[in-house]
């Protein structure tokens, strides 16, 4: 409770709160309810029953009614409580429901069957997470065998992304050569040029090279993007020449420079880059669909939608797909967040 | 045995090689599910292969989206599977793979008919899909609700007109939101439409609006009076697809407007919140009192380097005592005349659902032959797609009712010009 | 890691040194542009000459050889219009109706989006407790797939939505958001401004965090007022950062596509159809597929970005030089 206090009193500076860091707090404090609020009523969606879903007005919780075993009964019956009439405030078990009707049973007395008007019943329940929507997914596919595919390109577009973006950022930021504003033009050129609006031609190409059906076919055309290219040049342009120019007086290879002087000093452009790239390729649904149609190929992404027929949603499934599609790249964005954070702050001058 | 093939396989993939055929047979069924359908052929294929040794049937379970927008690629730049559940009949006939020399035709004339047709395109007339799901359009009625309001309900032969009144009765008097309710999808209106006289075909069998006012200006009128609840259509864009079910479940449409798949998800979960029914669809100025066909069916393609297994594999899930089981255990109405005929035993169907796919059977005779054409028309998926779009336009008010039509006569002259 | 690493960097140091005797150092710049130019040559140039052959033919062929030659035709139907401000006086109306709503779009996508970027980005930039965790706060919708932000967000608008629970709690009564061809384009532009802000605010704030102390300490000194700072220091000191952000952003805004596509299909109407969303259902998910006419309107955006891209360049020098 201390520390809570202590952290809602801290200041810019000493002393008492400026009202602008009330301000800050109250924007900061919205900001988690606006950004994570969404994320929770998700995440609370899939523990709950296709008829929780359903319901209007939604609950927060997921609930579930409670059965009575009734002697005489092979089901357990459906348990309520009466509102109104001589048996109000009993516990009774359903027996049957038509057209605003209901037969109903006392426990104590299982042979004998009472009709009343059925909004005069009111359901007895208990907060219960469908975690079936998560054990059955384990049990319809072969969800490790998503998994490894899904990591797989994304480990592996992610590195070569990285790799060939931050060579060609450094050639971009640090060289004069003619033909260098012809090159950068045509980076900012496929900027325009979304994928989804090649997606045929790119499909004939990555055919063409015999990549479909394979996990190379994702990942090859992932690796270039040129946003990646963008942001890491303008960030190295920031970097002084002088070191460059010190580190070619001690005679060392332009290749090392690169890996030894401008990697390590773009490290928080790259971190940011590597939580894009791999938030792209794991998250990636429309390219996937197109190049991977055997189900041992398949991403944890296209085996989510698979939960999508004509006519009909399998929602329970695919609410508790998605939450499970999140838990890795929150995991891995948790881990490099903190890297982030000390880069900025320790190049932050430059 | 097919795990470890599967390993090979990913193996081969992630080393960068396209997986080529390991196995000496090896076939792939690209198959979507509604509910349990990929399980169940699976499960039955593996009877199959038994039969069969060294086949391997390998069912890859793909989103619906694959199957409508990309399959249509892959088989263009040949790299589809070798057979695929398909809705899209008429419009892939030009890759699909002619049984006739593999299957004995007299057993498949006299089981399956007319759906037959529906694979059939221009001088390809040969034996090309089964139709393993066969659905009809038709209305959901909440009992309970007509019984509350003391309304009584409209029998048969009654008229939207008549069911538009009464349900507006039932609303009036009871806590329900929406008279009445329909899917957002071109199939969906293509019955009504043809009960208040859409033509679909002009003289020389190529599709056309003609005839279909009279169902817009109607539709349109549910829609700005709140008779239809009006979300359904104008809280989506484009073609894409919408559905009133949940409404349906929580007990606020009298009338909703869908087809025979709904039922399993109206058994499930309206449980005994309340009575609902199927009724027979109602007719139209017209004359005709007409659903609409439609379904999905299992074709193989001429690609495939093993037509005769293909053949084989489809040729086996077309056998009576299987198509049967499958019909039990998706909960599809049959296409198989001689199942049909026999009646399914749903499975797992309480008798609510069972008495509603009868009833959604019995509703068949009723289709108009328009009907039936149009579901097989190669061009019915872009005709399906502009009734959408420029119906919600008309809704929300962008169009009017006769730009809307204009609009959509325009699309299709375009549509039909391109595709040739 | 760097024990992996190093040797692997090590060995690509022989061929590269190679070279760099060979061509000199300036020239060894090629070297190292050579894997991304191979890649963005297949997979982003080809595609888009590819797209150009498309344009200029018809049918609904997927194989360019198959596919007839019409010239211009594709072109000449999308610009064909007696009044370009009326989509419904256009032949392809739609075309239009996207293009308006675009432009509409990412005004207000744009303008809110740095604006509130910038606004956190200067609060999380100050002496705060947790900066860290209110960092990823606002980074997190970032990680979203654009198919799970349109997901959570019509879970919550949709007419029996929790949106709509809540405000029938507080007595106001629901709202059917999606409906309403106003309220859509709102929470279209609202969504799109809650999933890609954390990007920007990161690279603002990364921005902020160069500039270094003691210019503001000089400014403490002369007693400006805080708002006379921000004008004054902060704002030119991040103008190369601002610029990076505006191109981005201007250029990501005009491709929104997916998440409002999950999200409200287009509707009601075409109240949301975007422009990519159009080139998307003409070119690949509508029947038939106008490929011709879908890689046409697709140079016609390409061309139009192109062309602003170089504006906001041509502004940001001026103001630069002035």
């Amino acid at each position: 409770m201390a520390k809570v206090i202590s952290f809602l009193t801290a200041t810019r500076g000493k002393g008492r709160l400026h009202w602008t860091d009330w301000v800050s707090y109250g924007y900061l404090c919205l900001g988690i309810f606006l950004m994570f609020g969404p994320v929770v009523w998700l995440v609370l969606s899939s523990f709950k029953t296709p008829n929780e879903l359903d319901r209007f007005p939604p609950r927060f919780l997921p609930y579930a009614q409670e059965t009575l075993e009734i002697e005489g009964y092979d089901s357990p019956l459906l348990a309520f409580v009466v509102t109104e009439g001589e048996l109000a405030g009993q516990t009774v078990g359903q027996t049957r429901r038509a057209a605003g009707r209901a037969e109903v049973v006392v426990p104590a007395n299982p042979s004998e069957r009472i009709r009343l008007q059925a909004d005069t019943l009111d359901p007895i329940e208990h907060i219960a997470f469908a975690t079936e929507n998560y054990t059955q997914l384990f049990e319809r596919f072969n969800f490790l065998r998503f998994f490894w595919n899904s990591t797989f390109i994304t480990v592996t577009a992610t590195i070569l992304m990285l790799l060939f973006n931050s060579m060609a950022a450094f050639a971009l930021s640090k060289y004069e050569f003619r033909g260098r504003t012809t090159v950068l033009l045509m980076v900012i050129g496929t900027l325009m040029v979304p994928q989804t609006v090649v997606l045929v031609p790119l499909f004939l190409i990555v055919t063409e090279l015999g990549m479909f059906n394979s996990l190379w076919g994702v990942i090859i055309p992932g690796a270039a993007t040129p946003t990646g290219v963008f942001l890491l040049r303008q960030y190295m342009i920031t970097i002084p020449d002088e070191i460059l120019d010190a580190a070619r007086m001690d005679k060392a290879s332009e290749w090392k420079i690169f890996w030894r002087i401008i990697l390590p000093l773009s490290a928080p452009a790259i971190a940011v880059l590597a939580i894009l790239a791999i938030m792209w390729r794991w998250n990636d649904f429309l390219w996937p669909l197109i190049v991977l149609t055997r189900t041992e190929n398949f991403t944890l992404q296209l085996a989510l939608n698979s939960f999508q027929g004509e006519l009909q949603t399998d929602w329970p499934s695919l609410l508790a797909m998605t939450v499970l599609t999140l838990l890795p790249i929150a995991a891995v964005f948790a881990f490099l967040q903190k890297y982030i954070a000390t880069g900025i702050a320790s190049t932050g001058g430059k | 045995m097919k795990y470890s093939h599967l390993m090979t396989t990913a193996f081969a993939a992630g080393l960068g090689v396209a997986a080529s055929a390991v196995a000496a047979q090896e076939i792939r069924f690209m198959c979507y599910s509604d509910g349990n359908e990929c399980e169940v052929y699976d499960d039955l294929l593996t009877q199959f292969e038994a039969q069969n040794p060294g086949v391997d049937v390998i069912v890859d379970v793909v989103p619906y989206q694959a199957i409508l927008e990309n399959l249509p690629v892959q088989l263009a730049a040949g790299t589809g599977p070798d057979l695929a559940k398909v809705t899209d009949l008429g419009g892939l006939n030009e890759y699909y793979l002619d049984l006739s020399s593999h299957i004995n035709t007299d057993y498949w004339d006299a089981s399956f008919g007319d759906t037959l047709d529906w694979y059939r395109v221009g001088d390809r007339q040969g034996y090309y899909g089964l139709h393993t799901q066969l659905t009809i359009t038709g209305p959901f009625v909440n009992a309970t609700l007509f019984e509350q309001a003391g309304v009584e309900m409209p029998g048969d032969g009654a008229t939207w007109e008549d069911w538009a009144a009464a349900a507006r009765a039932v609303t009036d008097a009871t806590d329900a939101d929406f008279p009445m309710a329909m899917d957002r999808s071109g199939h969906r209106v293509a019955g009504p439409a043809i009960s208040y006289g859409a033509k679909y075909f002009d003289a020389d069998g190529v599709g056309s609006f003609e005839g279909f006012d009279a169902f817009a200006e109607a539709f349109v009128g549910w829609n700005e009076d709140g008779t239809m609840a009006r979300d359904v259509w104008a809280s989506q864009g484009g073609s894409t697809y919408a559905d009133a079910a949940q409404e349906f479940i929580n007990g606020e449409v009298v009338f909703y407007y869908s087809g025979s798949w709904q039922v399993g998800r109206m058994d499930e979960q309206v449980g005994d919140f309340f009575d609902w029914q199927v009724v027979g669809s109602p007719c139209g100025p017209a004359g005709a009192c007409s659903g609409m066909p439609g379904g999905a069916g299992v074709v193989g393609f001429e690609q495939t380097e093993h037509p005769e297994v293909v053949a084989a594999v489809i040729d086996f899930l077309a056998q009576e005592e299987i198509y049967a089981e499958a019909a039990a255990r998706t909960r599809n109405l049959p296409a198989h005349l001689g199942v049909a005929a026999a009646g399914v035993e749903f499975q797992d169907a309480s008798p609510a659902a069972q008495a509603a796919l009868n009833g959604f059977a019995g509703d068949l005779p009723n289709v108009s032959p328009i009907a039936f054409a149009y579901q097989g028309y190669a061009g019915n998926r872009a005709m399906f797609g502009i009734t959408v779009e420029r119906l919600s336009q008309a809704i929300v008010g962008e169009l009017s009712v006769s730009d809307a039509m204009a609009r959509a006569a325009e699309d299709l002259k375009t549509a039909l010009a391109e595709a040739n | 890691m760097l024990k992996i690493v190093s040797p692997i960097m090590r060995i690509v140091e022989i061929p590269m040194l190679a070279l760099q005797r060979k061509l000199g150092i300036n020239r060894l710049a090629w070297a190292f542009l050579l894997p991304n130019l191979i890649l963005f040559g297949l997979f982003a140039f080809l595609p888009v000459i590819l797209n150009v052959f498309y344009a200029v033919t018809g049918g609904d062929n997927v194989l360019l050889a198959d596919r007839p030659n019409v010239g211009v035709r594709n072109f000449a139907s999308l610009l064909d219009c007696s009044n370009h401000f009326d989509p419904n006086s256009c032949r392809e109306d739609k075309f239009w109706r996207a293009v308006w709503n675009t432009a509409w779009f990412v005004t207000l996508q744009v303008g809110f989006m740095v604006g509130f970027a910038l606004l956190t980005a200067l609060i999380l930039n100050r002496d705060i407790r947790a900066r860290g965790f209110f960092r990823s706060v606002f980074f997190f919708p970032v990680l979203l797939s654009p198919v799970v932000v349109a997901l959570i967000w019509k879970w919550i608008l949709q007419r029996e939505g929790v949106l709509n629970a809540f405000l029938d709690w507080t007595g106001i009564g629901g709202i059917n958001w999606l409906v309403d061809a106003q309220w859509a384009f709102t929470w279209s532009v609202f969504i799109s401004v809650w999933a890609h802000m954390g990007f920007y605010t990161l690279i603002l704030l990364a921005g902020l965090q160069a500039i270094p102390r003691d210019v503001y300490d000089a400014a403490l000194m002369d007693r400006a007022s805080a708002w006379r700072t921000f004008r004054k220091i902060t704002l030119p000191l991040l103008a190369p950062t601002m610029l990076v952000v505006l191109v981005l952003a201007l250029i990501k805004g005009v491709q929104t596509f997916d998440e409002i596509y999950a999200f409200t299909g287009g509707g009601p109407g075409t109240a949301t159809t975007f422009i990519i969303q159009y080139i998307y259902e003409r070119g690949f998910a509508g029947a038939p597929r106008l490929f011709g006419l879908a890689a046409a309107a697709s140079l016609l955006v390409a061309g139009v970005l192109v062309v602003l891209t170089l504006l906001q360049l041509r502004v940001s020098k001026e103001n630069a030089d002035g």
